[in-house]
């Protein structure tokens, strides 16, 4: 009896007319698919994306140097560098990222006591030419304080809208 | 004394020894039983006015601290007690209260006692609502970074100024929360010994300057490490980030430096990263210093080693070489053929070779500098020479030692001096002979009357059960050296003691125990610079700083090849040296150190060698082979000093004078004579690029010093020009008056900028108004 079931299931193609009946019904569903780049995903606010260094409203640079980012990170992405400013306060003569270390944990972020080093929700970069800095894969101080200068705004909306939870 | 009774005392239930007197938190800290504390520290005396060591005692009303409770016979202790414990977290609140939440800026972080006893003690949540208190920083100069407001008033700084450095320089105005702690005149620090002060503050209120803000106490690695710019050879750590020296911390050894270190050890570091270090081998070609291969330019200096007639060959080695160098370059002198190898670069006077003591030393351990009773300091201002030699002197001095002392200038000490002869450096002999004279003993030849003055350093020496006579770093430079040696002898032997040199530098005793010397056909230092060589070899050696006398030297380097082992490329070095073998610095290179004691101190390297520096006995190591000397292939440095230790086998220091020959004294009488000897931060080529130091007002400022009616008969005044001619050489220099200076004298040291276009730092000198 089962060897019949078999036979007549096996000659009609069951099973594949159930698998087309599945794509057919997704053929004119409505369709998941972003068109990439024209199309994005949005993105929550606690999004770990590329990094950036604030500012405070007056211009200065929020990084004191106390170096705990450098501490907590998981793989050693960060190196810092200090030393006292002309004015006599703490500050970075370097601060670099390597990206390609950078495992985007968001510890930085976490540790940070000034709200100075950022994750953003920046996901879109590549590296093409590694002889000139500003192309490789070390975020280097200027780039990390350019990147807070152009999404200054979306960034303190983010942390506004994350305060409750932090 | 009778056997020391013991008591027993019963702390956490844990029975514990102790003896009368002492404190109870002595013997929790002996038990390994931790009690928290910010102002009682093992070296300084008891304050007791931070609370924070409140611990419960059986029978008594209220938790005692631990710091000023008497221990005595079946004390009951509890140290972590509800109530005991209730008093530190209210201690802890209260400390809290007006210390800043900064710590993210703040250079102790990671290091902070008040952080860990926070972490302990503290609530994690404030409820002092009220503003905080803020307290104006002062700048106590360029050695320590001051934060106030972070102070909490446990007054480890002021009592370290009154009770260590015996300068009170710090003090604490105002009471309750308006207590401040400062200068209270703004000036700043000027102790030898301030660095230490950075230790001991519990607090980030007082770091250190060179060092701020550049790195975490969790981002370096700590070395043990020996400090090398004075006989005493503290124990330091060395803390290294990256495999660069990031600063110097002291390491305790109750045997050598106690707790403390020299600000010299501390900051010295500064000059290993200094601009003029060298970083690649270099090479005299056409006229002009060029960069080229080591393996090239060993071959070169091979050659020209090899080429150099014997007696025309010479070394001059730095007393701070390490005992592992030393002994490698003595191999390839006398391997070559050469015995003119010398370490006493300072020294003034080689006419007492035949007398020269087997193994001259301090001629009693540190410790024993404390249990003296009468101290005859002859050319030494010890005090700024070896701060930490000094310290032990002062603790004899507090128990009631009498230290009396002859000095061309009369150095200002952090204790009271008995007696100071304060003459010319022509007459230092004739005071030192007047004393000797007073006491009975042989005079050297040297007819003099002795005056009251003598009679009482006499008496004074004669009526103590342990006297002391010192020589200090000017005497050895003194042209009748060897005379003013063998008068030191003379009385202290006839006064019952000992006496004792301090040697040239940090590893003085090692030079003779390598044995730094020249050998029988060989020329001194002094004689190298007279009849000239055809090729000399430095090593480690400023040749217009390091030597008595920078003109002759600067003769010689004319005339030589030179060959030099350097970590820094000095302008006469630059204008001279024909082959450049950039070595690695102190720190980074391993050895051994000996100091005035006799301690041999090994240490590793712990950071790694600038540019293409390599170590010095690695060096030397390859010169060997490269001449085909014979058993030159060592492995390490250990290898070196094991090979050395066994040839030499047990050494016993020894200051007993070998003949009683005395030379005639040669310093003559001149109308204006100049005083030589050589400034605490200026005695090596390290210090000297250290800019921290070189800004403290312990460093030489560029000029010369003159008493000011000596400056009034010449016309000058402060402030003013004058121009200095010795012999055929002038210069010119800003004049400062200074009345310790002795009258008819200039003191200008060698060493310092400016020394290096005269002679020798003594004779006769002429000042006209410029």
């Amino acid at each position: 009896m089962k060897s019949v079931i078999y036979y007549i299931r096996s000659l009609f193609l069951l099973e594949l007319w159930k698998g087309m009946s599945v794509t057919g019904r997704y053929l004119f569903k409505k369709k998941f698919t972003l068109n990439y780049p024209e199309q994005k995903a949005p993105v929550s606010p606690r999004f770990r994306g590329l990094h950036a260094q604030r500012r405070y409203p007056n211009g200065e640079e929020r990084c004191i140097a106390c170096k705990l980012c450098e501490a907590v990170c998981p793989a050693n992405a960060i190196t810092i560098e200090a030393e006292p400013r002309e004015d006599g306060s703490r500050r970075t003569t370097r601060y670099d990222i390597d990206l390609f270390k950078c495992i985007f944990c968001g510890f930085c972020e976490e540790s940070c006591p000034v709200d100075a080093i950022v994750e953003t929700r920046v996901y879109e970069y590549c590296f093409e030419d590694f002889e000139r800095a500003e192309n490789a894969h070390i975020m280097t101080k200027e780039k990390l304080l350019a990147m807070g200068d152009k999404y200054e705004a979306q960034i303190a909306a983010d942390r506004a809208v994350q305060a409750r939870y932090r | 004394m009778a056997e020391e009774q013991t008591i027993t005392i019963e702390v956490d239930g844990r029975k514990l020894e102790a003896t009368p007197g002492q404190m109870l938190i002595e013997v929790t800290d002996g038990a390994g039983i931790s009690v928290p504390r910010f102002c009682y520290h093992k070296k300084l005396s008891i304050a007791a006015n931070c609370r924070m060591c409140l611990v419960e005692v059986e029978n008594a009303p209220k938790p005692l601290p631990a710091c000023a409770t008497p221990v005595a016979d079946g004390m009951k202790v509890w140290t972590c007690s509800p109530l005991a414990r209730e008093a530190q977290k209210g201690t802890m609140e209260f400390l809290l209260i007006n210390h800043p939440l900064d710590c993210p800026i703040c250079d102790q972080g990671g290091e902070c006692e008040l952080q860990d006893v926070a972490m302990g003690y503290g609530k994690g949540v404030s409820r002092f609502v009220e503003a905080k208190r803020v307290v104006k920083d002062e700048d106590i100069g360029s050695l320590i970074a001051t934060e106030m407001t972070r102070c909490i008033h446990c007054t480890r700084c002021v009592r370290f100024g009154e009770e260590i450095a015996g300068m009170r320089e710090l003090g604490a105005v105002g009471r309750g929360e308006h207590t401040r702690i400062g200068t209270y005149i703004g000036k700043s620090i000027a102790s030898e010994l301030s660095g230490n002060v950075i230790d001991l503050c519990p607090v980030g209120a007082l770091t250190s300057k060179p060092f701020r803000f550049r790195a975490r106490a969790w981002e370096m690695q700590q070395h043990d490490g020996i400090a090398w710019h004075d006989g005493v050879g503290s124990n330091i750590h060395i803390h290294t980030r990256r495999h660069q020296v990031m600063r110097v911390v002291p390491r305790d050894n109750e045997a050598v430096n106690e707790t403390w270190i020299s600000d010299r050890d501390r900051f010295s570091y500064q000059g290993l990263y200094s601009g003029d270090r060298l970083e690649k081998p270099l090479m005299r070609v056409d006229g002009e210093l060029r960069e080229v291969e080591w393996q090239k330019l060993l071959i070169e200096v091979a050659e020209l080693l090899k080429s150099t007639e014997t007696d025309r060959l010479g070394a001059l080695v730095s007393p701070n070489a390490t005992l592992e160098e030393m002994y490698l370059a003595k191999r390839l002198m006398n391997g070559l053929g050469s015995d003119s190898i010398d370490h006493r670069l300072r020294q003034g006077d080689f006419r007492g070779e035949a007398a020269e003591p087997a193994l001259p030393w301090l001629g009693l351990r540190f410790e024993e500098l404390e249990n003296l009773d009468a101290t005859l300091l002859v050319g030494s201002w010890l005090r700024k020479d070896q701060p930490l030699l000094n310290h032990r002197l002062r603790k004899s001095v507090l128990a009631g030692a009498k230290v009396m002392a002859i000095n061309p200038v009369d150095h200002l000490f952090n204790y009271d001096l008995d007696e100071t002869l304060v003459v010319a450096p022509s007459v230092m002999v004739e005071a030192l002979a007047g004393v000797a004279a007073a006491l009975g003993a042989d005079t050297a030849g040297v007819s003099v009357e002795p005056g009251e003055a003598h009679r009482r350093i006499a008496d004074n020496l004669k009526a103590a059960e342990r006297p002391f006579v010192l020589l200090g770093t000017l005497a050895q430079m003194h042209p009748d050296f060897a005379l003013l040696r063998r008068l030191a002898s003379d009385i202290a032997s006839a006064a019952g003691g000992r006496y004792g040199t301090v040697g040239e530098g940090a590893n003085s005793t090692g030079a003779r125990i390598a044995g730094i010397l020249p050998g029988e056909k060989g020329l001194n230092t002094a004689a190298m610079l007279e009849q000239g060589l055809d090729t000399l070899m430095l090593l480690d050696v400023e040749p217009e700083f390091d030597l008595a006398n920078p003109a002759a030297m600067g003769g010689l380097l004319g005339k030589a090849k030179v060959v030099t082992l350097s970590t820094h490329l000095s302008p006469w070095l630059e204008a001279h040296a024909d082959f450049v073998l950039p070595i690695a610095g102190k720190a980074e290179t391993a050895g051994t150190l000996v100091n005035l004691q006799g301690d041999l101190q090994s240490f590793r390297g712990v950071a790694r060698p600038v540019g293409e520096a390599r170590p010095a006995w690695k060096v030397l190591r390859v010169l060997g082979n490269l001449t085909d000397l014979a058993d030159f292939d060592y492995e390490s440095s250990d290898e070196v000093r094991d090979e050395l230790m066994e040839s030499v086998g047990e050494f016993a220091l020894d200051n007993t004078l070998r003949s009683q020959e005395a030379p005639p004294a040669r310093l003559e009488k001149a109308e204006l004579e100049r005083i030589g000897g050589v400034p605490i931060h200026a005695t090596d080529m390290l210090v000297r690029r250290a800019q921290a130091l070189q800004a403290t007002p312990d460093a030489w400022k560029e000029g010369m010093r003159l008493h000011p009616e000596t400056a009034a008969s010449l016309g000058l005044e402060e402030g003013g020009s004058a121009v200095l001619k010795q012999g055929d050489r002038s210069l010119a220099l800003a004049v400062t008056l200074d009345g310790r200076v002795a009258a008819g004298c200039v003191w200008l040291p060698t060493g310092v900028p400016g020394s290096e276009g005269l002679g020798e730092g003594f004779g006769a000198v002429t000042v006209e108004k410029a």
